[in-house]
Parts: C-alpha cells; structure tokens; sequence
C-alpha cells in the first residue's frame, strides 16, 4: 500500500497550489466543479486500470468514447424519451467491443496493443463512415444532464463518480480484483491455481469497454458532441493510469491510484490554466511529468533483477 | 572433410531475405492477392489498375509512411518502440521548411536531422538510463515536442524552395523520386540489418537482451542508436511532406496518424511487436499493402473512411494469422 | 596434462546461508572432472563463481597458473571459461552461425563478414562430427541436444579451455546421450578441461577421470572414478544416516483408495498405473526428464492425460483438477507458484472460490498451521525466505481442503530450518487423512518422508519400492543399469 503515497501527496500539493491560486477553489461550487471536469477522465482511468493490471493494453478506448458519443447523438436525436433506452444500449455497445478485445487477445493470441489498435481503427472508421464525417442529431436535454447538470448542488457527474469508486474498489476487494492482479503479476501461476485467466482478461476489457460508455455519457453532456471528443483520449488515460504509479507489464498497482493520476493529470491542467500557461504547453508539462515519475518510480531502490518471463500456459 | 563441408553447404537451409519461411513471407502473399484483386476491381470499374497515374499514386501515398516504418522496424526489433515518431514529422517538417526559408536548402536539412537525432537521443537515454518503459518514455517525449509545437505554431510556417519541394513531385519514369528516397532508405536499413554488426547486435537485444548481455553486446548502446537511427527516418519524412506542401505544418504528422500506422505495418510485414523477428523487407511488403488498399477503395470511390475499418481488421486478422503459425511450428 | 584451474580455499555466503566454505577444486588439461553432490550442496553457486556471476567472499582462481578475478561473465568468457547451462542461452530467431559467433562476428569495419562467420562455424562442427543440421539453419529448428551442439560449437570457437556443463543429458533422448558422451570425450582429447556436473552416476562412471564430491557446501573429497564404486560414491554424497532427520512414518494403516489410475498416459507419459490412499505419502523418483512432474501435472490437469482410466475423473483442467480435490504445489514455486508482488493474504487466498473458503479469519487460522514465522499476511511474498514462500504456497491449498496433495520438489531452495517444518507438515497432512504424492531429487528426502516409493524412467514406472529402501536401490531402477 506503500505504493500509492506518493501520488497522493503529489495530488494533495496540486490541490493546495490550486486553492492558493484561486480562493473559490476551496468552496464547495468551486471543488465540485473541478470534480465534474476530471470525473470522465477518473472513470476511464478506473476502466484500463483492470487493462494494464493484467497485463494488457487498451488503446481503443478513444475511439470508443468518439464513437459512443456520436451513435448517442444520432440515436437520441433530441428526443427525451430515447435517453434511457440509448443509454442501455451504449453500455451494450461498450462492453461488446471490450470482449472483442478481450477475446481476440486471449482466445487467438494477438498482442492487445495491436488488437486494441486495430479496434481504434475500425471504431473511427465506422463512426466516420456512418455520419459522413459529421456527426448529426443531438443529444436530448435530460441525457446531457449526467454530464453538467447538477441534484441540488452536487453534479450528477460526481455522484457517478463516486458510485464507479465505490464499484470497483469493490471489485478489486473481492475474488475478482485479486486473481485479476495475480494473473497481471504471474500468470502461469495463476492459471496452475485454478484461475480462469482468459475469462479474467476479458472481463478487464469488458469493464474497460464499459468505463468508455459511461466516460462518453459524461463528456456527450459536459462537452458536447463532436467527432473529435475521445481524440487522443487513449494515451490520456494511460498517462493517468502510469502516473498513478500502476505498472505497464501488470501485477502492481492501485485502482484507487490509478483514480488518483487522473485528478492529478486534471488538477496540473486547472493550475497551468491558473498560472496562464497557454494550453498548449501543459503537453510538454505533461510528458515531462509523465517521465520523471515513471523514472523515479522504476530507479527506487525497489529495483529488482529483472526476470525472465514465465512461459506461457497452453491451454 | 572437404567433402563433408560440401555436403553442408550443398543443403542451404534457409537462404535469407525472402527465403520460404521467412516472417515477411505472408505479407507478400497477401500484397500479390491484393494487387490481383485490385487489379479485377479496376477492371470491373473501368479503370486501370496498372495505369502510370495509378502507380504513382501507390508510391507516393507510401513514400512517407513507409520511410517513418522501416525506423519504426529497427526500433522495434530491438524489442523498443516508437510513438514520438508522428509529432517529431510536424516538428520536422517546420524546422525545415523555417531554415529552408532563411538559410536555404542543405541548412534546413541539417538542421532537421540534427533536432531528429537529438529526439531520438532523447528517447534513447530516457528509456536505458532512467529504465522507463519505451511506451511510457516515447508517449512522454511526444508530449513534450506537441506541447512545443501547439504553443509555438498555429498553423503551416516557412517556406520550401522550389528545387526542395521538387523532392515531393518529380519523377523518373513512373517512378516518384520520394519513392526512391524511401526505397534507398530501406534498402540501407536492410543492409544495416544484415549487413553490419549493429544489425546483428539489433537482432540480439530484442531477441534476449540478457543473453546479449551475456555475449558482451552493449545493450544500452544498442537500443540508444537505433533511436537515434528512427528518429531520423522521421525526420527524412517530415522533410518529404515539407516538400510536398511547401511549409512545414503543426498537424502534418498527426493527421498522417504515422505513430501507430508505422507500427501496424511493421508487425503487419511479419516483425514481432516483441522484438528480435523480423526485418525491413516485410515492413515495405506492409506499407506496400495499406497502399494498395487505399488505392482500391480511391478507384470504388467508396468512402475513404472504409478504408480505416477495413485497415483495423486487416491488422488484426494478419496478427492472429501470424500467432497461430507461431503455435504451430 | 598440465594443470589447467585451480581454485582454493572458496568461501561464499548469500544473506542467511552459508552455501561455500573452504571449497578446493583443481582440473587438469584435458581432464572430464565431475562435480557432484545432493541438491543444495554448492554445486551450482561453485559454477557460478567460475562463470563469474558470483564473486567468492574467500579463496582464489587461477587458470594456468595465472590468478583470475572475475567481476562479469564477459570476463570469464575472454579467459577461456565456457558455461553450458540447463537453460540454453541461444537466439532462437537467429541461425547457427549468428548464435556461435553472437557479440563477436567477424567483421571489418562493421560489416560482418558473413561467409567467413558461417564457413568456421561449419568447420568446428564438422571437426566434431556429421551433423544434420548447419550454420544458417534458424535455431528454433533445432532439437535441445542440436542446440547443445551449437553451444559446444560456440564455446569451440572462442577458443575456451574450460567448458562446464550442468545437467547437459537433463532433456535428452537416450540416443542424443551417445552423442553428448562423444562430444565430451572430443573436448577432453583437444586438452580442454570438462567439468561435468551430473546426478546420473551412470555417466560419471562413463566419462569422468575424477569426480569431486560436494556435501553442505563443503568437499568431501578427490577421487580418481576408477577406485571408486557407485556404492561408495553414493556413501561419500549422502553421509549419514538419513531416516533421523525426518518425522515418524504414518502411524494408522493407509485409508481409503483417494486416487487410481491405470494406463494413464499423454505424450510425455505412458502405461502409469498408480493408487494412492488416505493418509500414506508416495515418494516418486526418478531422473530429470523422467517425467515426474508431468506426472504430477497430469494428475492436477494441468497437462492431462489423453488415456487410461482414473478415479476420481481425469481431470482435463486445472480447474477440473481443483473440484476433484487435488492441489499441486509447483517445483518453480517463483514462476509457477506464486504472484511475488502480491501479499501474502492474496497468495493464500488465490486457490479459494467460495466465501467460506476465504473468509479472514479461517486465512490467519491456515498461516499459523502451515507455522508461518511470523504470519503477517499483507506482507509482499516476494520479501519472504524460500521456505516461507513455500510455507504460503501450501496454504493457499489448504484453503480448499483437498484429499489428494502433489508435491514437486517441496522443500528446493529452502533452508534446512524450514525444510524440517515443511516435512514435519506433509505428514501431519497425511495423518489428516491427506493422500500425498511427493517428487524429490534429493534421495535421503525422498526415502526418509516416503511410505513407498515409484520409480520413474522414461514417462513409465519403472518400479515400485517400499518404505526405506537404500538409495542405491532407487539409483539402480532410476538410472536403469
């Protein structure tokens, strides 16, 4: 548990430069909001957090989210009575694509980087190809309340949050959450144990899938719809994740602190702006970031020999 | 024993390059089903499949991207990678066309393959020294240089001079003189792959680093110059597309999507995205083949963004094919 | 024949143990010494010293009369020391030729001169022999004893005087044995000193000129093989009177009949005909490659049986494994056992599927009987000794009871300490009415833990033997002569 000090302290000095920086901060409208701007990226986070812990990657999730954006827009149309049936569908929809991924990867023995990548492909290719480019429709009034609107002064977007914490924190505590780390740590072990690797993996994509669905219901509301909403998102969430202290390779690594590298990743953003550095440099302020910490994580004295992979389990 | 020895060599196991069970062999196959299946398209459309205009279309569609993979192969089968690759063209492609603008020609290059080999250092030294993951140290890397690109550019800059920019149209015959940029570029990678001592030593570290180590290869050295080495051949791309626009541009890297496209088609020309297999010729074979795709679904004028879809699923089909042969041998 | 190394008065010790003290060790040119001894005697660390992965606390090498001091492998490799280890250490992506001249091609100016690389490396092989193979054909090809051909052939073309080999007959065929033994003599007659390590005393008497026997880190003696008898070579090994150290037998007769096969086989293993029943443990030896862990790993599923009966079910999962009641603790318990990074909770509780299985209470209750010291179960597994480790690998199986415990190797690579408290816990399991099957290299484990014992050789059973047999009784069915 050790592990996961640090980014929470680093995120604790955020906040603090953020609150001397700008007073409202401190107040509850003022926290809140910031807890709506990073909840989207919070709840990816979570979702290829189950990815990398076992050992995987997920880079489609970008696309999925644009994806998932654009059939909301299209399929509600406006119509407030479409909201929940839409809804259900996208969830659908995102856990679909995480089994594809999830199956392709275990079942046939594709790397998940290039499946993944694949996946990226397809789903924007698709999207674009079914708009013509742009996409139509709008999304109704009651579905973008999750992303912006608010029950009395809490935003509907934390109070999600909050409940997808406390699901996979729950998750991660129970059977699941610790064979899915066992089989990122080892998974010949695992699988001589009696895990069913193959199904856990999926399951880590699927839940991946899902984070996307629900990261795009958030973003559809808050940002509005655009083909370009999920762009980039993918290399977000893993810097997120990694900055969290979770280890590409898997086996090691918090949920909550991978939760944690997306709030840190928002509140550097919120304090660039503050300090009026243009958007544009927070990039560079963000890749440095991203490798000191990862640097400074792998030379701790921790350091072990590395080892030889354990082979692979037919099965 | 002269005997004998004859006796060994008159068997030639495996003749090297396109041998019959070299890893890039599948990608040929597939690039002539594809060239056939192109060619009846085009044939049914009414169009000329092996038409001068065609061709050259192809070649130039793939000059870049395939200049930017045969770096991305080597860096790969050192068992690294490379995701700066696409922001490092825009950067390129700026600096070039800046110092063209100013100091000519051979300035602007020089000054764009000195940056590339700077980032390529960069990358090198951040993944040996301070032991961060390539994806994580790359990704970092592209970051920074996007964040110097977004703060710094808001739009094309500079100005190519005409004799540069005839770099991206010329022509010798049907064949595009960026063509032959990418194809002297491959084949110096390939003889540098088969060649000369760093390409073994390549072959070594992503095969086994520790074994490598063990036989007294310098890993880290290894793995630093063929950074050095595919930041380059991003370079040289980001010069070609300044070429070809006549400015450098802020997105011309990105919108090309040449990180991961680099990477799809090395590991889709039979390279393990592991490291340690494979080699340039199958990297041309995967370029080769998203061209000729491309060029397919230009003549149906099927909406281009099919093309992507079917990309996807052909990168991942060609990787479950390859895994398969790999669990069969 | 000159003397070609000589080391003295090596010492070593790793954090808790002492594994070397005051070894003597001198091989002449041309010389096949074999370095023996039990599991843990030093054998390896010794070897490891020579190859320079290990510095020595004490004593000095010198090669040729010359004092050495190895600080990396690449340092004992440019003085001539070839190791030829179990794990083979070749590129299997790249062919013969790359592989023997790895880090050191020929080459002007940095190109490699490829036709000169390939044509001596097809002279050194055909110096020792036809081979079906040559130097441009892709490692991955070839079967373990080419590649062990390939090593030879490296070690050749460095020039080395001193090539070691640990285990090098472990995965060969009978017939890829003959040619190991001519590849040796072929060394030793070019002046090479060979030092051989082996268990298979059938070898050492084949080739050995002297053999050196290890004990607890220390040597035991010199001898020249020819005024020696397996006999007393197996005396000089073992030393004592095992039975002492090891925990009563059972005291009830043997139960129920808990497992049965007959004519159980699969690629590795055929005609096995087993009955197991509650409360006896079944020793199981054999030589390495014999195939007792894919016996093991048939029993538990993991690498089923495709034929023969068996009670219960044969089971043609892990997972099918499991629900019949079998547990198997792995002989690599780092790659195969455990998940280092995780705690010691979430090892123990890796095996459990129902909440009854896990629930916390019943998993500090499983760390005091397997007599975890101390049981402090969010501690990384990786941070614990070797028989710690091994102590939480046996209770992660408790945690689902089951009647039939496969042990592979259960105390390698843990202290003598803990070895008594894993013994002393394996019978207490069986008079619990456990059914266990325990493989062991280590001969005096095996006889002194064993109410019978099945002898393996070749993936058959090669016989059965009753309690406390003599160790040259279970050598004689193992090896086969």
């Amino acid at each position: 548990m050790r592990r996961n000090l640090p980014i929470f302290g680093v995120l604790t000095v955020l906040l603090v430069a953020i609150a001397i920086a700008n007073p409202y901060f401190l107040e509850p409208q003022g926290f809140l909001a910031f807890v709506k701007r990073a909840a989207p990226l919070a709840i990816l986070a979570a979702g290829q957090y189950f990815v990398i812990v076992s050992g995987e990657f997920d880079l489609s999730v970008g696309s999925l989210v644009t994806a998932e954006v654009v059939i909301a827009a299209r399929l509600v149309d406006g119509d407030p009575g479409a909201t929940w049936p839409v809804i259900a569908l996208l969830l659908a929809f995102g856990a679909l694509v995480g089994a594809v991924n999830g199956l392709v990867t275990t079942l046939l023995r594709v790397p998940s980087f290039i499946v993944t990548l694949g996946m990226l492909l397809i789903l924007s290719g698709a999207v674009s190809l079914w708009t013509d480019g742009s996409p139509r429709g709008a999304l109704s009034e009651q579905f973008r309340q999750f992303g912006r609107g608010t029950i009395g002064p809490v935003p509907w977007s934390a109070l999600i949050l909050g409940a997808v914490v406390a699901y996979v924190v729950w998750l991660m505590r129970a059977d699941f959450g610790r064979t899915l780390v066992a089989t990122g740590d080892n998974q010949t072990a695992a699988a001589l144990s009696g895990v069913r690797v193959h199904r856990v993996k999926t399951i880590a994509f699927v839940l991946s899938g899902l984070s996307a669905a629900v990261c795009a219901i958030l973003l559809g509301g808050f940002a509005g719809v655009s083909a370009q909403v999920g762009q980039g998102l993918e290399f977000q969430v893993i810097t997120a994740v990694v900055l969290g202290g979770v280890v590409l390779g898997g086996g090691r690594g918090s949920v909550a602190a991978a939760i944690a590298g997306a709030f840190t990743l928002q509140a550097l953003f919120t304090l660039l702006n503050l300090h009026g550095i243009s958007g544009a440099l927070e990039f560079t302020v963000q890749g440095l970031i991203l490798i000191v910490a990862v640097a400074l994580g792998t030379l701790q004295p921790s350091w072990r020999p590395r080892r030889r992979k354990p082979p692979a389990l037919t099965s | 024993m002269t005997q004998h020895i004859a006796t060994l060599w008159a068997k030639r196991p495996t003749p090297r390059g396109l041998a019959v069970d070299s890893p890039a062999r599948p990608v040929f196959l597939a690039l002539g089903l594809m060239l056939v299946v192109g060619w009846l398209l085009f044939t049914i459309d009414g169009g000329q499949f092996f038409s001068q205009a065609n061709i050259v279309g192809i070649q130039q569609r793939s000059a870049a991207l395939g200049i930017v993979a045969v770096g991305q192969t080597l860096a790969i089968l050192a068992g690294s990678l490379d995701l700066s690759v696409a922001f490092l063209i825009s950067l390129s492609s700026l600096i070039a066309a800046e110092t063209m603008a100013e100091y000519g020609v051979l300035a602007g290059i020089g000054a764009t393959l000195v940056v590339s080999a700077v980032v390529g250092l960069v990358n090198g030294l951040v993944i040996t020294r301070l032991k961060v993951h390539a994806f994580i140290a790359t990704l970092g890397v592209a970051l920074i240089i996007k964040g110097v690109l977004e703060s710094r550019y808001d739009g094309p800059a500079g100005h190519v001079p005409e004799s540069f920019q005839r770099i991206g149209f010329d022509r010798i015959g049907p064949v595009p003189v960026s063509a032959l940029l990418w194809l002297a570029i491959a084949v110096a990678a390939w003889f540098l792959l088969s060649r000369t001592t760093l390409g073994y030593r390549i072959f070594a570290v992503g095969g086994d680093p520790e074994v490598a180590r063990l036989s007294g290869v310098r890993t880290d050295r290894v793995i630093v110059t063929t950074h050095v080495l595919c930041s380059l051949a991003a370079g040289a791309a980001g010069l070609l597309l300044a070429a070809r626009l006549g400015a450098g541009a802020p997105t011309v890297g990105t919108d090309g999507g040449y990180d991961l496209e680099s990477v799809a088609a090395v590991v889709l020309g039979g390279t393990a995205l592991a490291g340690g297999r494979g080699g340039v010729a199958g990297t041309v074979g995967g370029v080769l083949l998203l061209a000729v795709l491309d060029s397919s679904f230009n003549q149906l004028e099927i909406n281009s963004f099919a093309k992507d879809v079917v990309r996807g699923v052909v990168l991942v089909a060609a990787l479950a094919v390859y895994a398969r042969r790999r669990y069969a041998r | 024949m000159g003397r070609m190394l000589r080391m003295t008065g090596i010492g070593k010790s790793f954090p808790g143990a002492r594994v070397l003290s005051d070894v003597d060790l001198d091989v002449a040119a041309g010389e096949v010494h074999a370095l023996i001894g039990e599991n843990g005697a030093g054998k390896s660390t010794l070897m490891k010293i020579l190859a320079g992965v290990h510095r020595p606390d004490e004593g000095t090498i010198e090669l040729q009369g010359k004092a050495v001091e190895f600080g990396h492998p690449i340092d004992a490799r440019r003085a001539g020391v070839s190791i030829i280890y179990q794990e083979l250490t070749l590129l299997p992506e790249r062919t013969v030729a790359e592989n023997v001249f790895l880090g050191r091609e020929p080459a002007r100016r940095g190109l490699v001169d490829r036709e000169a690389m390939e044509k001596a490396t097809a002279l050194l092989m055909d110096e020792l022999g036809e081979f079906s193979f040559g130097p441009r054909d892709l490692v991955a090809r070839l079967s373990v004893a080419q590649q062990q051909v390939v090593e030879i052939v490296k070690a050749l073309s460095v020039d080395a005087r001193i090539v070691v080999m640990d285990e090098p007959t472990a995965a060969l065929a009978e017939h890829e044995v003959e040619l190991l033994y001519r590849l040796v003599r072929q060394l030793s007659e070019r002046g090479i000193a060979v030092l051989y390590i082996s268990h298979r005393l059938r070898e050492i008497f084949e080739l050995a000129d002297r053999v050196t026997v290890l004990k607890d880190g220390a040597k035991v003696a010199t001898v020249p093989i020819d005024q020696l008898t397996t006999a007393d070579l197996v005396r000089m090994m073992v030393g004592r009177d095992v039975t002492d150290y090891y925990p009563a037998r059972a005291t009830r007769e043997a139960g129920d009949v808990l497992l049965k096969v007959s004519g159980g086989g699969n690629d590795r293993l055929d005609g096995i005909d087993l009955e197991l029943r509650a409360g006896e443990i079944v020793g199981v030896a054999g030589l390495q490659g014999a195939g007792r862990t894919e016996l093991a790993k048939a029993l538990f599923g993991a690498e089923p049986f495709s034929r023969g009966e068996m009670t219960p079910k044969r089971p043609r999962s892990v997972q099918e494994g499991i629900a019949a009641g079998f547990g198997l603790v792995t002989e690599d318990r780092k790659s195969e056992g455990l998940a280092l990074h995780q705690s010691v909770r979430d090892n123990a509780l890796l095996v459990a599927r129902t909440r009854g299985q896990r629930s916390g209470a019943k998993v500090l209750d499983l760390l005091k009987r397997v007599r975890l010291a101390p049981p402090s179960p969010e501690k990384e597994v990786r941070l614990l000794s070797g028989g710690n480790q091994q102590k939480v690998v046996l209770a992660k199986w408790l945690t689902v009871a089951p009647k039939v415990l496969l042990f592979d190797e259960p105390t390698r690579g843990v202290d003598v300490g803990a070895k008594a408290s894993i013994h002393e816990l394996v019978r207490e399991l069986a008079e619990d009415g456990m059914a266990v099957l325990m493989i062991s290299s280590e001969l005096p484990e095996l006889i002194g833990m064993s109410d019978r014992i099945v002898v393996l050789r070749d993936g058959r059973i090669a016989g059965h033997l009753p309690a406390n047999p003599s160790e040259e009784a279970v050598m004689h069915l193992a090896a086969g002569s």
